[in-house]
């Protein structure tokens, strides 16, 4: 649904350059939730920007459902008709709602179908369809002002989805709300994604975000995409930061020096297996269970486990191995400090 | 003087003055309104964006701005008179008021422009709006408050110097005051010229107050209100719940 190529952005600014994007490969399939994660000033707002030529990047492509969006003139508000018309098929939501402040929000919502040459009645309709849409349906007659932060970013993702697009982009829709308003707007957009079969790509800084609506994600650093995926893809390989960040073990123990410490992943039917109890019995060794979380993440059951096997990593090679042969994803981390090995 | 005699003159003078202004206003709006969005969309990021142009409008504006009044209104003359046929009466006054307020309001409604938040530009931008559409239902109606503080301090402005035009022969209350208060020494009348010059002023600036107040409102409390706005929508909106069966 949406593919990036190779995408490349450089500011310019009083001689000095700053390349915000650096060869982004980014593929967002039809019907998914895609979340790219990373710290502030990795890139993120630049690719999204890129994705409806907010900001039109100095190399690459990007094709949004079949259309190469870099072959139209123009950019952000400058754009060439051809332009403004794909614009119309992709919804966005913005961090800081931007809500027209002068306006209801049944106004806010009718804002795009006046661009398109929508008549009265029809917006009217289409206004009312949407409210209901985001459980918004008595506050039609309000003002921006007289709403709630999460009230206003359901306003906004209605006023996204006014043209019926097939993609909705999303910078950072739930920072600037508390915990459990943006629990509701990420299940909104889950909703959303599920009813209508619309491709979410959104961009935020928090893992808890990527872990409890998407599919897919990708990490970004210093402009490049360091590791994208499925999520339950990420989660079964091998020292993926990604799913280090969604599951972190960190506050757990690191063991003894002298010994070997695993993180165990393991999802879905094998959480059911005795595999700590098997491993102790086939091979006569102490196990020591440093930590251990089960969570949800993108609708699946996904355990974690750090366990501390006595001796060095050479003299547990054939247990990992037979942890490995059951189906588990076994990481070996240094002995005594935690990190990888 | 009698108060009876100075009614007789204060009235037709309080309408040369109301003309003089109220045409010299709507003249300054139409003309200076676009000028500040020029200066606004014709600078660096802006949707029209052209610095030579810019920088052009920027010195025209600032160069009208420094000319004082009354230099201006000499230096019109021939312009004033090929204009409207006179150089003396409100009519003719109002033609050199209308050039000096321009770039005065000019500056203001760019200041007023420049207020208004780029998220809100980015998100007509992101929903396929082009330039015109941004400054229509953008620029313009989120910044209403802001232009209508500007237009009253311009309006009251142009109060003060139509009274400085007065004093060379452009009527209304500053012919009065020269005529009467000055030359013929009625200084209780001046009073009362600068009493009502000074009323109708406070007026002005109530009833902009108030409509600034009710517009900003429309972000916080009270939302019922909304003056200025479409008031055929409201009023089907209200036939529509009448028409409701009881
Ligand atoms: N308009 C701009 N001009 C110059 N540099 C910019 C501009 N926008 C972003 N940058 C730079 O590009 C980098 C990436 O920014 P951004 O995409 O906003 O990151 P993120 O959204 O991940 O925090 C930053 O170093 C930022 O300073
Ligand atoms: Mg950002």
């Amino acid at each position: 649904m949406i593919t990036t190529k190779d995408l490349t952005k450089v500011y310019r600014s009083r001689g000095r350059e700053v390349t915000a994007l650096d060869g982004v490969d980014l593929h967002v399939r039809e019907g998914e939730v895609y979340g790219v994660v990373g710290t502030s000033g990795a890139g993120k707002s630049t690719l999204i920007r890129c994705v409806n030529m907010l900001e039109r990047p100095t190399s690459g492509s990007i094709v949004v459902d079949g259309l190469d969006l870099t072959t139209l003139p123009g950019q952000e508000h400058r754009a060439g008709r051809d332009l403004r018309t794909a614009r119309r098929r992709i919804g966005m939501v913005f961090q800081h709602f931007n809500l027209l402040s002068s306006r209801t929000v049944q106004q806010n919502i009718e804002l795009p179908l006046e661009i398109v040459g929508l008549d009265r009645t029809q917006r009217r309709r289409k206004a009312a369809e949407l409210l209901d849409l985001v459980g918004l349906a008595d506050k039609a007659r309000s003002y921006p002002g007289q709403l709630s932060g999460g009230q206003k970013q359901r306003v906004g993702i209605a006023r996204a989805l006014a043209g019926d697009p097939k993609v909705l982009l999303s910078d950072e829709a739930t920072s600037a709300l508390d915990p459990e308003t943006t629990r509701s707007i990420l299940a909104l957009l889950r909703d959303l994604n599920r009813q209508l079969g619309l491709t979410v790509l959104l961009i935020t800084h928090e893992m808890d975000v990527i872990k409890s609506v998407c599919d897919s994600a990708a990490l970004m650093r210093g402009g490049k995409v360091v590791e994208s995926g499925e999520l339950t893809e990420l989660l079964a390989t091998e020292n993926s930061e990604l799913a280090r960040e969604l599951f972190p073990l960190g506050e757990f123990g690191h063991g003894r020096p002298g010994n070997t410490v695993l993180e165990i992943t393991f999802q879905g039917d094998t959480s059911a297996q005795p595999f700590v109890s098997q491993l102790a019995r086939t091979y006569q060794i102490d196990i020591n269970i440093l930590g251990a979380a089960v969570e949800h993440i993108s609708g699946r059951m996904v355990g974690r486990m750090r366990v501390e096997l006595p001796g060095v990593h050479q003299e547990n090679v054939v247990p990992i191995g037979f942890l490995r042969e059951q189906g588990l994803q076994v990481d070996v981390l240094n002995e005594a400090n935690g990190a990888l090995a | 003087m009698t108060w009876d005699q100075m009614q007789e003159l204060l009235w037709p003078a309080t309408a040369e003055t109301f003309q003089m202004v109220g045409v010299a206003t709507v003249a300054t709006i139409l003309l200076g309104l676009p000028l500040g969005l020029l200066l606004v969309l014709t600078d660096k990021g802006g949707a029209l964006q052209n610095l030579p142009v810019n920088r052009v409008i920027g010195a025209v504006v600032n160069i009208g701005r420094s000319l004082p009044f009354i230099i201006l209104m000499v230096a019109l003359q021939t312009f004033t008179k090929s204009l409207v046929g006179t150089t003396i009466g409100w009519q003719a006054a109002a033609v050199p008021l209308t050039i000096g307020a321009i770039p005065f309001f000019a500056r203001l409604v760019e200041t007023s422009v420049r207020e208004v938040d780029g998220g809100l530009l980015e998100a007509v931008h992101a929903m396929g709006g082009g330039t015109w559409t941004a400054i229509r239902k953008v620029l313009l109606p989120e910044s209403l408050p802001a232009l209508v503080s500007s237009a009253t301090t311009t309006v009251i402005a142009l109060i003060g110097f139509s009274a400085m035009a007065g004093t060379v022969g452009g009527g209304g209350l500053g012919t009065l005051a020269v005529n009467y208060g000055y030359q013929r020494f009625e200084t209780t009348f001046m009073w009362v010229i600068v009493a009502e010059l000074v009323v109708i002023v406070m007026i002005i600036q109530l009833i902009s107050d108030f409509i600034v107040r009710r517009l900003a409102d429309r972000g916080s409390f009270g939302g019922t209100t909304r003056l200025l706005r479409s008031r055929r929508t409201e009023i089907t909106e209200e036939e529509e719940e009448l028409a409701l069966p009881h």
